[in-house]
This record gives structure tokens, C-alpha cells and sequence, in this order.
């Protein structure tokens, strides 16, 4: 089914799914490239539901070799929002027969997602004083949710991360232009892989953009379709990397907080002492994963699968990485 | 480059103005965001064409030192590149590091000088 026009058949399916008397206010939210969201309203018995809808482009799953798709995305979502994680509440799933494609409708959570303005504006000056401890005890309820409930997804080892970025490295870079300090990067992380040890699931894309927060801080964690087992301190970096700081270099964990605080709120959940060291590794790495995820995506257009202005000036922002890794692991 | 006025750089300067001063008022959304990404475009490929024979000869003197021998730009530099692969060189060495602080500063002045670890690596 084409993007623009589901009117009728999500009107159906929430008829269907929530005995729904139809659908009003059906907004575009995002255009991102591996997911469409939907905004929209549902008067039932109950009330007024505030949905959201998240399905492939046009309805058609994804190929995305390290996204689980919307099912089982929606799954994971709904078990974490059963263990108390602050995930959105799944409503339904759409099936083929609901002629929509493939994705999910959940609660629609108010608040804000866009860092610059939850980084800047005055409503939430209280709530970025708690931000990062926040962050540390969402992030310890995620590692918190119990694994074999959670059969359909899979493990990525700290050898198996390295592994993942060398070959993005070698199929975006080594056969157009080398990057001498990634080059270095991939050396250095090489050489300090951390051994195995606590595996937990892990969010995957645990960053400032990906929260919706209210003026009382943390509400929703959204966006979890890299989800895996794997390392959690791997979800600690991440939010961490200068990319998602929006500018605010100097307070680490989102542009709003100190590592101290984040780490704080984690221990005080999980009972688990942080270790900034294996932090510090999944935030070179992280730093350099995005850099080479920025030139795949020039890769992209320059392929021709996907043409737009955008995908190669984000190409370019690669070597904003460069710079954040130099900070990383150079002597200044 | 040509001598010819107007110059590359005065017909993509031109071309930045358009986008910004008139495209980007007329148009909302998608359209704003894309015709502003283009216009960034047009500015960093402006700070490219005006700053690469510097960056070009400084990056090749440098790349003469630390591997101890002539070479293009380009050669030299995947030749650095496979030497850290390999493991020949230490990744203590301050020469190396203060090369790939340099590179580092070089690109993004080009690519993105707003971002925020330009001013902090530049020093």
C-alpha cells in the first residue's frame, strides 16, 4: 500500500482492534528511513485514545540487517512495558489482512523528543538537573528484563561488535578512501575488546532523540528496533557520545548531564557498580560506529538506491567522529 | 582553477544565497529542511575548494615524515592507514597522534567547523 493513503484501513483496523467508533486527526510524524510514524485519535467507549502508529516505509518490512523488525519489536516493547520499563504500551499489531503492512499502534505519549529544546528551554531547567540519574535507572530496568522471556532476540558479543564495525569499515572505506583515524580507532579498540561477561538485553539506541521527556524528566523510551542481548555498559556510552550532546559537549550524557549522576541512578537500580573504563571503550566505539554508519548512508545515494540531498551531506558528518574520537583517545 | 570572473567559488556563493535567501523562505517542512541541507552543501564544498592545496601540501609533508619517503597525497595516505592496520607503528607515537589530530581538525574545518569538537581539538 502506497505511504500517503491508510486513512481507511487504519480507521478498520482500530474499529477492529480497540472497538473504536473511527479515527480522526491522522498526522505524518517522521519521515525517518527505516520507520514511519503516525500520529492519530481514537474515540472508544473508554475515551479518547492517543495512538501512534510505527510500520516499514510504505508498509513493506525492512531489510535492515541489524533491526528486528516491527513485530518482534513490538513484542519486546510490550514485555518491557510488563516489567515496568518505561516503553510505550503496545495496542496492536497489524496483521496482513488489515492491509496496512507491517508494524505496530501504541499509546501516544505528550512530551518532548526534540534534544535542542529539551536541552535549551526553560520548562524543563528542573527536570535536566535529574536527567542523568534518570537515564542510569531506565537504562538498569532495561538490563533488568528478564532475558528468556525474550527468546527472539539475539546476542552480539563484544568480539561480534568489533567484528560488525570492521566489515562496515572495509565495505564503506577501504575501497573508496581509508580514514587514518578510524583506521586508528579500530586499531585501538582491537587490541582492549572486553571479555564477555554480564550479558543483559540492551536497547541499542539508548540517546537524547530517542526519550520523550516532560517537564518532570524521563517519560518514554522510544525507538527500540536495534534491540540484542550483548553488553549493557554498551546503553551507558551510547547516550554519552558527542553526537547526541547537540552542541552541550561539556555535560556527557545527552548534552544535560554529568557520567557520575547516570552512574549513580544505575548503581542505586541494578545494585551493579559501573565500570567507566568499559564505558569509555563502547563510547570510542560508539562514536566510531556512527561515523561509518554516516558514510554508509552516502554510500546509499552514491549507489543509487536512495537519492537525496541528505544522505550525502550526512556522509560528510563522518568526520565530526574523527574529531570526537581524536578528543577521545588523544593526549589533549 | 579558471581566473574567469565570476569565479567557482562567487557562482556557488550565489547558488548558497538562492537557497537560503529565497527557496528557503518560500518553502515549509521537508522542502525547508532539504533546501537548507543543500545550502550547508554549497558552503562546505566552497571551504573545500578554498582550503584543499594547503590542506593537500600539509598533509603530504607530513605524511613524508612520518613514513620517511615521497609519495602522492593519496598513496601516502592509504600507506599510513595500512601501517596502522598492520600494527607496524605504536599507537603511542605523539607524531602519529598530533598527524591524526590534525587530519581530524582539517575535515571538519571543511565539513562541519560549527560542530562542537572543532573549537575543543583545534585548540
Amino acid at each position: 500500500m502506497a505511504g500517503g493513503n491508510i486513512d481507511a484501513a487504519l480507521d478498520a483496523a482500530t474499529r477492529k482492534y480497540l472497538s473504536a467508533t473511527g479515527i480522526a486527526d491522522l498526522k505524518r510524524l517522521s519521515a525517518g528511513a527505516s520507520q514511519e510514524t503516525w500520529s492519530f485519535d481514537a474515540p472508544t467507549a473508554d475515551g479518547l485514545q492517543e495512538l501512534i502508529l510505527r510500520r516499514a516505509p510504505g508498509g513493506v518490512p525492512e531489510s535492515r540487517s541489524t533491526a528486528i523488525g516491527q513485530v518482534r519489536e513490538a513484542r519486546l516493547i510490550q514485555i518491557c512495558h510488563n516489567h515496568g520499563v518505561k516503553a510505550p504500551n503496545v495496542r496492536y499489531v497489524l496483521q496482513p489482512e488489515d492491509g496496512l503492512g507491517v508494524g505496530f499502534v501504541m499509546d501516544r505519549v505528550a512530551g518532548e523528543t526534540l534534544a535542542p529544546r529539551v536541552l535549551r528551554d526553560d520548562l524543563y531547567a528542573d527536570a535536566r538537573t535529574k536527567m542523568a540519574g534518570q537515564c542510569g535507572e531506565a537504562a538498569a530496568s532495561i538490563h533488568d528484563v528478564p532475558m528468556d522471556e525474550l527468546d527472539f532476540l539475539e546476542e552480539i558479543t563484544p568480539q561480534q561488535q568489533w567484528q560488525n564495525t570492521w566489515n562496515a569499515y572495509e565495505k564503506y572505506f577501504l575501497d573508496w578512501s581509508p580514514s587514518p583515524v578510524f583506521d586508528y580507532a579500530l586499531r585501538w579498540l582491537k587490541e582492549r575488546v572486553p571479555a564477555r561477561d554480564r550479558v543483559t538485553l540492551v536497547h541499542g539506541d539508548f540517546r537524547n532523540g530517542n526519550i520523550i521527556w516532560g517537564p518532570e524528566g524521563l517519560r518514554t523510551i522510544l525507538d527500540w528496533e536495534i534491540a540484542h542481548f550483548g553488553d549493557p555498559m554498551e546503553d551507558l556510552a551510547w547516550i554519552c557520545i558527542n553526537s547526541w550532546r547537540f552542541g552541550s559537549i561539556d555535560k556527557p550524557v545527552g548534552g544535560f548531564g554529568r557520567r557520575e549522576d547516570m552512574f549513580e541512578g544505575y548503581e542505586k537500580v541494578s545494585g551493579i557498580k559501573v565500570d567507566p573504563e568499559r564505558v569509555k571503550f563502547w563510547e570510542i566505539f560508539g562514536s566510531l560506529r556512527w561515523g561509518i554508519t554516516c558514510r554508509s548512508m552516502a554510500f546509499t545515494h552514491l549507489t543509487g538506491h536512495d537519492r537525496s540531498v541528505e544522505r550525502p551531506a550526512i556522509g560528510r558528518r563522518s568526520s565530526e567522529c574523527e574529531a570526537d574520537l581524536m578528543i577521545l583517545l588523544g593526549r589533549n | 582553477m579558471r581566473p574567469d570572473r565570476p569565479t567557482a567559488d562567487e557562482m556557488l556563493e550565489a547558488v548558497e544565497e538562492f537557497l537560503r535567501d529565497k527557496v528557503m523562505p518560500a518553502v515549509t517542512g521537508h522542502l525547508n529542511f532539504h533546501a537548507r541541507v543543500a545550502a550547508n552543501v554549497i558552503a562546505s564544498v566552497r571551504r573545500e575548494i578554498g582550503q584543499s592545496p594547503d590542506i593537500e601540501q600539509d598533509q603530504r609533508g607530513r605524511l613524508m615524515a612520518l613514513l620517511g619517503h615521497d609519495g602522492e597525497w593519496e598513496a601516502l595516505n592509504r600507506e599510513l592507514c595500512e601501517d596502522i592496520r598492520a600494527g607496524r607503528n605504536s599507537l603511542d607515537d605523539p607524531a602519529l597522534l598530533e598527524h591524526l589530530r590534525q587530519v581530524a581538525v582539517e575535515n571538519l574545518g571543511v565539513d562541519n567547523p560549527k560542530y562542537s569538537a572543532y573549537a575543543r581539538l583545534k585548540g
